[in-house]
């Protein structure tokens, strides 16, 4: 169900921002946006992120896609609804654009491949012999299911690790919701409980002190206010210059 | 069918965020660049929520960081809109390749 939510998601995000690229009508691209917005609010309501998929719709698509579209209102005469650019300029873009993103799905595919081999081998250990769960699965049986499976040896060291990091978490996705992001920003709950960053041992993490969003929130907040106050003047009402007259 | 990994996640930031920046260069409109942008903050926003749901210790983190920059994108389109609405107010144009000298 995930995985077919995920395509029928991920296609209409990757379709509509590839049509805000090709559209030359700029309500069209306007429109494209929106729907690649709406999109990625889905996006974020399926990997369990209420919060920022709510706030997605309300601020992004609600907010500042409709400030684009008065902005697109206000601008769209005649000549300018279709700026078409050159086809020298959309062939040499396309190339690099393409280039791009072949450097950065390089690099997706070819970072720490043995790690997130491991990893995978150990949560589908884990799936597969938990059967019963008073009665954890014994490390020489997942030892012999991973070898069997992925052709990969793991030595106990490292399996008893795993488990002793995912028995500290006690998954906290479950636990993961809008209240734990409000006491996070406040400094009332620890974040974060302690867990395999990447690259270091979990026995050598230092103990994470509580994780105070406060100050951030405070800065944004403030940032605002200048923000407004600061588009305000600039957008003032001011005797047009050079206005066309008939 | 193969589960859905975090790669795929990426991926797809990855390709919003080539789309913006495609779009940013290609768009003759100041509005349309402004489109680019918001694309390209969207593609990171993906990403930040994407290692928030796969990655246990980034559980918090990564949707704290994805309100900032929506908060922030926010923020800055309003600037940028008055910018190319001063823009317009001046030169009657919203077409960027105009804006070739300094003074106004």
């Amino acid at each position: 169900m995930h995985a077919l939510l995920f395509w029928v998601l991920a296609v209409i995000v990757g379709v509509c921002a590839i049509g805000v690229v090709v559209t030359q009508n700029i309500v069209r691209s306007a429109t494209w946006l929106l729907f690649t917005l709406a999109g990625t609010a889905g996006l974020f309501f399926l990997l369990g992120a209420d919060f920022v998929g709510a706030t997605q719709l309300l601020v992004y698509v609600g907010g500042t896609l409709v400030l684009v579209v008065f902005g697109v209102m206000l601008t769209a005469q005649g000549p300018f609804i279709n700026l078409k650019t050159s086809a020298v300029e959309w062939a040499v873009t396309t190339v690099v654009g393409f280039l791009l993103f072949g450097v950065l799905a390089v690099t997706l595919w070819s970072w720490h491949p043995e790690e997130q081999r491991r990893r995978q081998a150990m949560d589908r250990a884990l799936v597969e012999l938990s059967a019963d769960p008073a009665n954890p699965p014994a490390t020489a049986d997942i030892q012999k299911f991973i070898a069997d499976h992925y052709g990969i040896t793991i030595d106990k060291d490292q399996v008893e690790l795993y488990r002793s990091v995912l028995a500290a978490n006690a998954n906290p996705l479950q636990t993961m919701n809008s209240a734990v992001l409000g006491e996070s920003m406040l400094g009332l709950k620890q974040a974060t409980p302690v867990s395999t960053l990447s690259g270091v041992n979990a026995r050598n993490v230092p103990k994470r002190t509580q994780m105070a969003y406060l100050l951030p929130f405070e800065i944004v907040s403030v940032h605002l206010l200048v923000v407004l106050i600061g588009a305000a003047y600039l957008a003032r009402a001011k005797r047009r210059r050079g206005a066309v007259v008939p | 069918m193969n589960p859905i990994t975090l790669n795929h996640y990426l991926l797809l930031g990855a390709l919003l965020f080539v789309c913006g920046a495609v779009c940013m260069a290609v768009k003759r409109n100041a509005i349309g660049i402004l489109m680019g942008v918001e694309l390209v903050l969207n593609g990171a926003n993906v990403n930040f929520v994407a290692l928030a749901h796969y990655n246990l210790a980034f559980a918090v983190e990564g949707q704290v960081f994805a309100l900032f920059v929506i908060v922030l994108a926010a923020a800055e389109a309003a600037v940028a809109l008055a910018i190319v609405l001063n823009f317009y107010n001046n030169h009657m144009t919203v077409d960027v390749d105009t804006a070739e000298e300094l003074k106004g």
